[in-house]
């Protein structure tokens, strides 16, 4: 019997998928797998074990690394939504203009320059600026990772934006609502989903930082990702498995918990 | 254009003629480059929407769909700083007006279209507007739930004796509905008058041709008196056709016939005009005749069906159109 035309059913179609999915998980499987290795090394298999766990959670380096990333990224993150919210509602809450384009692509700049480029620049007005005013604290880092969030956050608000009926803050403000009110009562409630989506991935943006932190951090400021790749200069041992296991079980917690998190609101 | 105080007033006219521009501007989604907007004496043409004591009902409806249906009706008396025990008094208030009462704590999404409607009706009539602005409410509605709205919101104006100014593109809805209608084209308001004015005594052929169906005849004025004028159409025939208002028009003149108010001659003595019949086109409640004038012309005559009798016109036959005096209107243009 003919069957309908389906994509799926193209010659070579379930190999190539497969082939993808192996050179996407392949890697991650293997890293996890040797997370729990008894043995010293990456390579060899010497049995089941928590040790490299162990290991990490009493390495003192790495307790410091982490909290300093948890410090960063949500300040970073919370900055970076604040700031892309109040873009979004600027670019879409107006008629089209003259440089609205222009503005877009000025707000997404940390999306095209690459990111080295920024990281040089960076260091050298943050040097500068650390000899003037003497503060050599985590401000940097912060101030440095809000901006690059700042598109990551953009995005999804205002593509929430866009597709929001603006009809519906045209009705508060006709029943007597003044523009603050309607910011709050309606646009924001409805923009909910949006602001939670942006700050999730500006977020985990910043956790994963390395090229920008490597070149902004102070002495002693490793987050977790600079601390990893310092480690790697030396020597590899299950420990790296260990913690980049459990950053990659933190990712996909967090991103799954937004994703609840903003379908419950829809 | 002055619009009076407890009326039911209706701009129509096609999609792009500036109907829903004017209401905008009414409401304060948009503001006049030049001109006043009046409200009982007050230009409020370039006050904020929340500033001005008037309400919209969308076409969208436009509910927040994050609040329940009480919330929603609500919404603009808290807005106004009412206290709460007089904002839950009104809130069922119009909850029994629109006849909604057991919805109130529904969620916008799990209602109907037609309740929806009814939602929006009531949110915009809760704090007491003075003027209700209706920018084409009904036409998301099918066609017997927008029957069943049109005299819920004709009983509603009447109930809260608010004046209403309803948009539209459907004639049909504007000539049961309206105390007036405004008639508009192209930017500018072509007719302001009853439904009966609009449709009896169209002033210009646009308005004649939107609102119903319409044959125009050229013809010839032979003499005028008051408000009727005798004319010779082009086709044969002379008869007295009614002048608009405060027009005394000399030489060649259009005036218009409704097909419904000509008639198929009993006899060759009774007829204004001759021709041939074209066809017979069944509605239903009627039968369009189209007939091909002497001079080339089609004429549309609409003929009330008969169950009992049918009226035995076969295309073809020749046959003669009657026009009763006064039937006729000269148009201005």
């Amino acid at each position: 019997m003919a069957r309908p035309y389906s994509v799926q059913r193209q010659r070579g179609f379930t190999l190539i998928a497969l082939f993808c999915f192996v050179l996407l998980y392949l890697p991650m499987v293997t890293l996890v797998v040797y997370a729990f290795n008894a043995g010293a090394t990456t390579s060899a298999w010497e049995g089941l074990s928590l040790r490299w766990f162990h290991a990490a959670a009493a390495n003192e380096r790495i307790i410091d690394a982490t909290l300093r990333s948890l410090t960063i990224a949500p300040i970073a993150g919370l900055i970076a939504t604040v700031a892309a919210t109040m873009a979004a509602l600027a670019t879409t809450r107006t008629a089209p203009y003259r440089g609205l384009t222009f503005k877009y692509a000025f707000i997404n700049q940390p999306l095209m320059v690459p990111e080295i480029v920024t990281a040089v620049a960076l260091l050298v007005v943050f040097s500068r600026v650390k000899i003037w005013t003497g503060y050599s604290g985590l401000g940097y880092l912060i101030a440095a990772h809000t901006a690059f969030c700042i598109p990551f956050a953009y995005l999804p608000i205002r593509a929430r934006l866009e597709t929001m009926d603006l009809t519906l803050e045209r009705a508060a403000a006709d029943l007597y609502a003044r523009p603050w009110m309607v910011l709050r009562r309606i646009t924001l409630p409805l923009l909910w989903p949006g602001i939670l989506a942006g700050f999730m991935l500006a977020f985990v943006v910043s956790l994963d930082d390395v090229v920008i932190t490597e070149f902004v951090k102070s002495a002693g400021q490793e987050t977790l990702p600079t601390y990893m790749l310092g480690q790697l200069r030396r020597q590899t041992t299950p420990e790296m498995n260990a913690i980049s296991t459990v950053f990659l079980g933190l990712s996909v917690a967090i991103v799954t918990l937004f994703f609840f998190l903003s379908r419950k609101t829809d | 254009m002055a619009i009076r105080e407890n009326e039911f007033f209706t701009l129509l006219g096609p999609s792009g003629c500036g109907k829903t521009t004017l209401l905008r501007l009414i409401a304060g989604f948009e503001y006049p480059d030049e001109g006043e907007i009046l409200l009982n004496g007050r230009d409020i043409a370039l006050l904020a929407p929340h500033e001005r004591p008037v309400n919209t009902v969308f076409q969208s409806y436009a509910l927040f769909p994050h609040m329940t249906v009480g919330q929603n009706i609500g919404f603009g008396l808290e807005m106004l700083g009412k206290p709460r025990r007089e904002i839950a008094a009104r809130v069922d208030e119009m909850l029994r007006l629109v006849r909604m009462e057991a919805l109130k704590d529904r969620r916008t999404s799990q209602i109907s279209g037609g309740q929806q409607q009814r939602v929006a009706l009531a949110r915009a009539l809760a704090p007491q507007p003075k003027v209700l602005l209706l920018d084409e409410p009904l036409s998301a509605l099918d066609y017997k739930l927008r029957k069943e709205m049109q005299i819920e919101l004709k009983r509603l104006q009447h109930e809260t004796g608010i004046t209403f100014i309803f948009v539209t593109h459907d004639q049909e809805e504007a000539l049961t509905m309206s105390d007036r209608i405004a008639v508009m084209s192209g930017g500018s308001i072509l007719q302001v008058g009853t439904p009966r004015d609009i449709y009896d005594r169209p002033d210009k052929r646009f308005v004649a041709d939107f609102i119903g169906e319409a044959n125009f005849l050229p013809a010839q004025v032979l003499s005028s008196a008051g408000d009727r004028a005798k004319v010779t159409l082009g086709a044969g025939g002379e008869i007295l056709a009614g002048l608009p208002h405060g027009t005394q028009p000399q030489g060649q003149i259009t005036v218009m016939v409704r097909p419904e108010h000509a008639e198929i001659a009993g006899t060759d003595a009774d007829a204004t005009l001759s021709g041939t019949l074209e066809s017979a086109v069944y509605f239903g409640t009627d039968t369009h005749l189209n007939v091909r004038l002497g001079d080339g012309s089609n004429f549309v005559v609409r003929r009330q069906n008969d169950r009992c009798a049918d009226h035995g016109f076969a295309p073809g036959m020749p046959v003669g159109v009657r026009i009763r005096d006064g039937a006729a209107q000269v148009l201005r243009d």
